[in-house]
């Protein structure tokens, strides 16, 4: 994985709570071995009418959302199913982050896995997000701040281990395989 | 307990700096969300650790009509045939066992675990699917987790983890006469929300949860995560080790009694401290259903939806399921049922609908489908001729499968359509673009299937 250290974007805002990964990304397009490609699928059903048709209202398909790398959104944003094709269609679109108070546990991780940044914010922080839709925001992963348009910083959690993983490009799986002396040591050990 | 459990599968234990490495007992997969993980193998041309630790089936996109699986008819969608043939490949070059497409004990992923004896007590279990939470009801460690980590657990047996905060959710008392198990969560995630469980492991205790069966413990573990939780857990006791004994996988002999002595310390000190408690009185507890958009939004069947001033997200759920609030849900016309799902579609699931269902038909315009768990929750239901009890009524029955609960096999509930389903979600679309959920007990949907509205149990059970 490449490095991230800071991502410089105009916000794209869904003002909803609890948008689920079946929202991200319906079921009906899960059935695929690969993993690119899917950013033509994400909130398939938000966008897109039953016939293919653009719905121009929707915040996505409107001409200032393009290029657009943040995605902000309200509380519990990413619950329900573990399928991580939610992140992927999400990259794959374009977006390198997602702002919102609270961000579902399985979506969180597998959103790290991936180079996609999961942002929490407090309440005020997160209503003024909602409330200006194409703030110019900058995220600075190495300090863990959010920087908003009037200037205010904003610090947000990120576990420690996933943020030195992404600043530096290690690999995840890399460092589990490094473990196997640790690993067979146990299974030596441990019961069926 | 959960600390127990925790501790005992430490490889690394976790500092400020690194999360733990947690060694993986029991890992199972299906074709949906494995794929990519075998691809990441291939690519780095890695092996699978311990295989025999893992264990295949198919559920999520396999069709549940009886020509595609065993009458030599191809599967209708060709990338569901396509996902399925990938699987197949992938067990055979990795040396995974699979409960293949015509396998007797295929079914749904949290189905057979259990009925498999694969799931046992003190366990971490992992699945690539959020509703991994089931195999909780055992007293395991059971959690979802994302593709990528399946590929770490293939290629290590382990996972990065962080050690999760604790909840545990008391309800005592006693379920009154049409109140289910799927009632009884229905009520704890429309009390803690769809977000409340987040970061929590949460454990249910009580003498409710302590009357329930197996498959109703499964029940209530299953939906943890609609209230945001990843795992859920019941600790083992007498039910538990009954339920194991003599299950295809469950020690055997002398082993058996090892492995009983090892259960009968996992459950949690009388004086164990939690992060965060609920109480609940389960005397209480109605018969529930949902109205809106996540399983959260969830009133008692015999109650009114409620009224939300300056909410535009409430509305717009509202508006996507075309119900008015103030309303009673009650004799809200219904046009599918669809019984089953890894949350109801156990054998006492099916049993309660078939005990409402006998004598009765479902009503004229109601498309019902009753898709059992697994091939052996169907061989055993035939058995006791509910098959018959459904099929007279009216309703489809079906080969084991994921079906209309994820809407990506084949079974889907057309849009506009209302369903009243005993699945786990009702988001917008989840069971085809359109579809309107309402999830409630098999119980409910039995007695609405009747009706043709949605109708209380007890309008039954009081004859």
């Amino acid at each position: 994985m490449e490095p991230i250290r800071e991502i410089h974007s105009r916000t794209v805002v869904l003002p909803f709570t609890n948008i689920d990964t079946d929202q991200i990304i319906p079921a009906r397009f899960l059935r695929t071995t690969a993993r690119d490609g899917l950013g033509r699928q994400l909130f398939a059903d938000w966008r897109y009418g039953a016939d293919g048709s653009i719905k121009p209202e929707f915040a996505l398909n409107r001409a200032e959302a393009a290029g657009c790398a943040v995605l902000v959104a309200g509380r519990n944003f990413g619950c329900g199913s573990s399928r991580e094709h939610a992140p992927w269609a999400l990259l794959d679109y374009g977006f390198r982050a997602v702002i919102s108070t609270e961000i579902a546990d399985i979506f969180r991780s597998n959103s790290l896995k991936n180079g996609l940044l999961p942002i929490e914010v407090d309440e005020p922080t997160g209503r003024w997000l909602l409330e200006h839709p194409g703030a110019e925001v900058a995220i600075d992963l190495d300090t863990t701040t959010l920087r908003l348009p009037d200037g205010r910083a904003v610090r947000f959690p990120i576990e420690g281990f996933a943020r030195y993983c992404l600043l530096n490009g290690v690999d995840e799986l890399g460092f589990l395989l490094a473990r196997q002396a640790e690993i067979a040591a146990y299974e030596q050990g441990a019961a069926p | 307990m959960f600390q127990k459990i925790w501790e005992q599968h430490e490889v690394v234990a976790e500092t400020p700096d690194t999360p733990a490495v947690l060694y993986v007992d029991r890992h199972l997969i299906h074709e949906v969300t494995s794929p990519q993980a075998f691809t990441v193998l291939r690519e780095r041309g890695l092996a699978m650790r311990r295989p025999e630790r893992t264990l295949a089936t198919i559920d999520h996109s396999s069709p549940t009509r009886s020509d595609q699986i065993f009458g030599g008819v191809p599967i209708a969608i060709e990338s569901a045939a396509l996902q399925i043939a990938q699987l197949q490949r992938n067990c055979a070059d990795f040396g995974v066992e699979l409960l293949d497409l015509k396998s007797d004990q295929r079914g749904i992923v949290h189905i057979i675990g259990p009925e498999f004896g694969f799931t046992q007590p003190g366990q971490t279990i992992v699945c690539g699917d959020s509703h991994t939470s089931t195999h909780g009801a055992f007293g395991a460690l059971a959690f979802g987790i994302g593709t990528t980590e399946v590929g770490h657990v293939l290629a290590t047996q382990c996972l990065l983890q962080r050690r999760p905060r604790t909840f545990a959710i008391t309800v005592d008392g006693a379920l009154a006469a049409g109140v289910t198990a799927k009632d009884l969560i229905l009520s704890i995630i429309g009390e803690i929300g769809i977000g409340g469980g987040t970061g929590y492991v949460l454990e249910y205790r009580g003498t409710v949860m302590r009357s329930l069966s197996m498959e109703e413990r499964m029940t209530v573990c299953n939906m943890s995560i609609e209230a945001g939780a990843r795992a859920g857990m019941i600790a083992p006791d007498e039910t538990t080790y009954r339920y194991l004994k003599s299950r295809p996988r469950s020690p055997q002999g002398a082993a058996w009694e090892r492995a009983l002595s090892r259960w009968r310390c996992l459950p949690s000190d009388t004086d164990a401290a939690f992060d965060r408690e609920l109480r609940l009185d389960g005397g209480k507890l109605e018969p529930m259903i949902t109205y809106g958009t996540n399983p959260g939004m969830v009133i008692a069947v015999s109650g009114t939806i409620p009224e939300r001033r300056n909410d535009p997200v409430f509305d717009k759920a509202l508006a996507y399921m075309g119900l008015t609030a103030g309303a009673p849900i009650g004799g809200q016309p219904v046009n599918v049922v669809f019984i089953g799902s890894c949350t109801n579609g156990r054998l006492s699931d099916l049993r309660s609908a078939a005990q409402l269902l006998r004598g009765h038909k479902i009503a004229r315009g109601v498309r019902a489908l009753v898709v059992p768990g697994s091939q052996q929750v169907k061989k055993a239901a035939e058995a006791e001729g509910l098959d018959r009890i459904f099929i007279d009524a009216g309703a489809e029955w079906r080969e084991s499968g994921c079906s209309m609960c994820i809407g990506m096999n084949g079974d889907t509930v057309g849009s506009g359509q209302y369903s009243i389903s005993t699945s786990n979600r009702n988001f917008e679309g989840r069971q085809g673009p359109g579809a309107r959920t309402l999830l409630a007990s098999p119980l409910t949907a039995a007695a609405s299937a009747v009706r043709g509205r949605v109708t209380d149990p007890r309008d039954f059970l009081n004859g």
